[in-house]
């Protein structure tokens, strides 16, 4: 069995009094242990969502509207509230995106490590705070006794999120949900912090889910991809594979657009148009507006997912390797 | 402080003749001018501001022309009543503007809302001196449930202190003056504490708190509302000036023997010493007050610090 299985999850938000827009179409996915997933899309392509349906965080009017989230076999959208607290934060856990925001700007570091735990464990303070002190120096932040009684905005962004990524592994979750988590950062910082992540995610076996629209670091870190757009997967396989031979015109798209493949001095490709807002989807594959492949076909009907890809027309092999 | 004594002692030449009030009409000319001299009346301005400077430091604000007693003092002695006015005032706007507040904000479309938002609404709208009346009317003479004169039966206290709240009769003449003076802050702050805690709850703090897994009280109330206290703290300390300016009609209403009362009748008998004093002491009160909650502000947000704190 699977430690994470996703099955047909769609997200629906309310528009208007009666009808709904879909955030989510219907998206599957499995997660072994230990295993490191790159979930890659434009903004607004799901990704974010889908993290939160996870953890049942959707923000409200949004709902899950259909589908199954088993976390070892156990459907975590059927769990009290009380219940997916308990693996909230414990057995899986979270990086945000922007480390200047996630932290609550009015408690010290330590408040906000300590709390954690004792949402957990029976644990005593004193103890707690050794162990926030032990896990502040995993992820190498200097000083790490005196960061515990300082406040967020005392703290560079950088360690910000070494902070959230501390206070993530504070309970050694089985698997990490890490939404855009070098966005926000100084470029600089951004090879250090995804450094970090993928080392302590090695170290302790924990599994990750990576959303980003980094294909370079998605290659760096993780094993096997998913791409999404409109709020669907369009392609998913093996990173390696699918970063040399890709077969969905989309995934072909991303990945020529990246300036290591373009040629010196010469204009970056740009995939035309942008991606449509979820509340005005073409018919058929939400992708054939902008692809040079579509047919008639490809307007009628929404491709299902089949051999890792969907679509009617994917790239064969000679023309994906190029 | 010295502006607001310089606003208060300029305003005093237009507001009318203190010789007429004191002496009557049957006085002759040459005694006015006799007494204007002797009171230094007919000295230019500039003169007669820092003789006042130079006495309000000592504490003493002049005499009042109706009382014939230190003008400080008469204040000073309706001061308890204005106090115990305001704290009632507050105690009850705080004790229903909070939880009213934050119950908006968690269910925000629930009837229940819905009925508190609009209410509110409908505060803010009426005029106090309407709700005052209508509250005597009410209470006081339809149900006849609560006295609504005066300030019913005190006890005196340490230092001249006199105070209503430790009978029952004090406490029940308390109870629709300050009801009516909270209702001007209670709409305002249940709307204004509903806003911000709406906006916190939707940070991305408090989302990463819910991440974590801790408990929807503990999400609630530390995390989102002490990030909502901040901005009502500040206009909790601004509030306050409104406050002061409305007790003058509330006591007027409720015939409150109270500071604000006082000053209405100084302003009718143009007792110029008296309204000097009181616009420096309710000055006095503003700046006192707003230095207690920059204080208070400190507590809550740690990026602000006081120089001289550590840091």
């Amino acid at each position: 069995m699977a430690m994470l299985e996703i099955k047909d999850l769609h997200v629906a938000f309310p528009k208007g009094k009666k009808s709904e827009v879909e955030a989510l179409r219907g998206v599957n996915l499995t997660l072994e242990k230990g295993e490191r997933l790159g979930v890659v899309g434009e903004s607004g392509a799901g990704k974010s969502m889908l993290a939160f349906a996870i953890l049942n965080l959707i923000a409200e009017p949004g709902r899950v509207s259909q589908g199954s989230i088993a976390f070892h076999g156990e459907n975590l959208l059927e769990l009290s509230e009380r219940d997916i607290r308990s693996i909230r934060g414990n057995r899986i856990s979270m990086i945000f995106q922007d480390p200047m925001v996630t932290l609550n700007p009015v408690l010290s570091i330590g408040t906000q490590m300590v709390e954690t735990l004792k949402a957990h464990r029976r644990i005593s303070d004193a103890e707690a705070r050794k162990l926030c002190i032990a896990k502040l120096k995993e992820v190498a932040i200097p000083s790490a006794e005196s960061r515990l009684d300082a406040y967020p905005h005392e703290l560079s962004g950088g360690l910000r999120q070494r902070v959230v990524i501390a206070i993530a592994l504070l309970t050694d979750p089985e698997l990490i949900i890490a939404d855009e988590p070098t966005t926000a950062l100084d470029v600089t910082i951004q090879a250090e912090i995804m450094a970090l992540i993928l080392k302590l995610c090695r170290d302790k076996d924990v599994a990750l889910i990576l959303i980003t629209h980094d294909l370079g670091v998605v290659a760096e870190v993780t094993e096997r991809i998913m791409i999404m757009y409109a709020g669907l997967c369009v392609e998913t396989g093996a990173t390696q594979q699918i970063i040399q031979a890709p077969h969905h015109p989309y995934s072909a798209g991303l990945l020529k657009a990246l300036p290591q493949f373009a040629g010196r001095g010469t204009r970056l490709y740009q995939i035309p148009g942008s991606m449509p807002p979820i509340t005005a989807l073409p018919p058929g594959c939400a992708y054939h507006p902008r692809c040079e492949r579509a047919t008639d076909m490809c307007k009628a009907q929404i491709p299902p997912l089949e051999h890792g890809c969907a679509c009617f027309h994917p790239l064969d092999q000679t023309e994906a390797a190029s | 402080m010295f502006v607001i004594s310089l606003i208060g002692f300029s305003i005093q030449d237009n507001l009318g003749d203190p010789l007429r009030e004191l002496l009557g009409q049957s006085v002759s000319e040459e005694v006015r001018n006799e007494m204007r001299e002797e009171m230094g009346l007919n000295d230019p301005f500039v003169v007669q501001y820092i003789r006042f400077l130079g006495d309000a430091v000592q504490g003493d604000l002049g005499d009042s022309y109706f009382f014939k007693r230190p003008a400080l003092g008469v204040i000073m002695d309706k001061f308890s009543a204005t106090f115990e006015l305001v704290l009632g005032a507050v105690f009850i706007f705080l004790s229903l503007s909070i939880p009213a507040g934050i119950y908006c904000a968690i269910h925000r479309d629930s009837l229940v809302t819905r009925i508190i938002m609009s209410a509110s609404i409908i505060g803010i709208s009426v005029p106090v001196f309407l709700t005052a009346i209508g509250m005597v009317w009410l209470f006081g003479v339809e149900l006849g449930w609560l006295p609504a004169f005066g300030r019913g039966e005190t006890v005196e206290m340490p230092w001249g202190w006199d105070t209503g709240l430790l009978t029952w009769d004090g406490i029940s003449h308390l109870i629709l003056p300050s009801i009516t003076l909270s209702s001007i802050m209670l709409p305002l702050f249940i709307r204004l504490i509903r806003a911000e805690m709406m906006e916190t709850m939707s940070t991305d703090y408090v989302r990463f708190a819910k991440a974590k897994g801790l408990s929807t009280a503990r999400v609630r109330y530390v995390h989102a509302f002490r990030n909502t206290l901040l901005p009502v703290v500040t206009v909790g300390g601004l509030m306050i000036g409104t406050l002061i300016a409305y007790t003058i009609l509330t006591e007027t209403v409720f015939q409150w023997p109270g500071m604000g009362f006082l000053f209405l009748e100084a302003v009718n008998r143009v007792d110029t010493p008296l309204i000097i004093a009181y616009i420096i002491v309710v000055g006095l009160i503003f700046v006192v007050v707003n230095t207690l909650v920059d204080f208070l502000y400190t507590l809550i947000n740690p990026m602000v610090k006081l120089p001289g704190g550590k840091s």
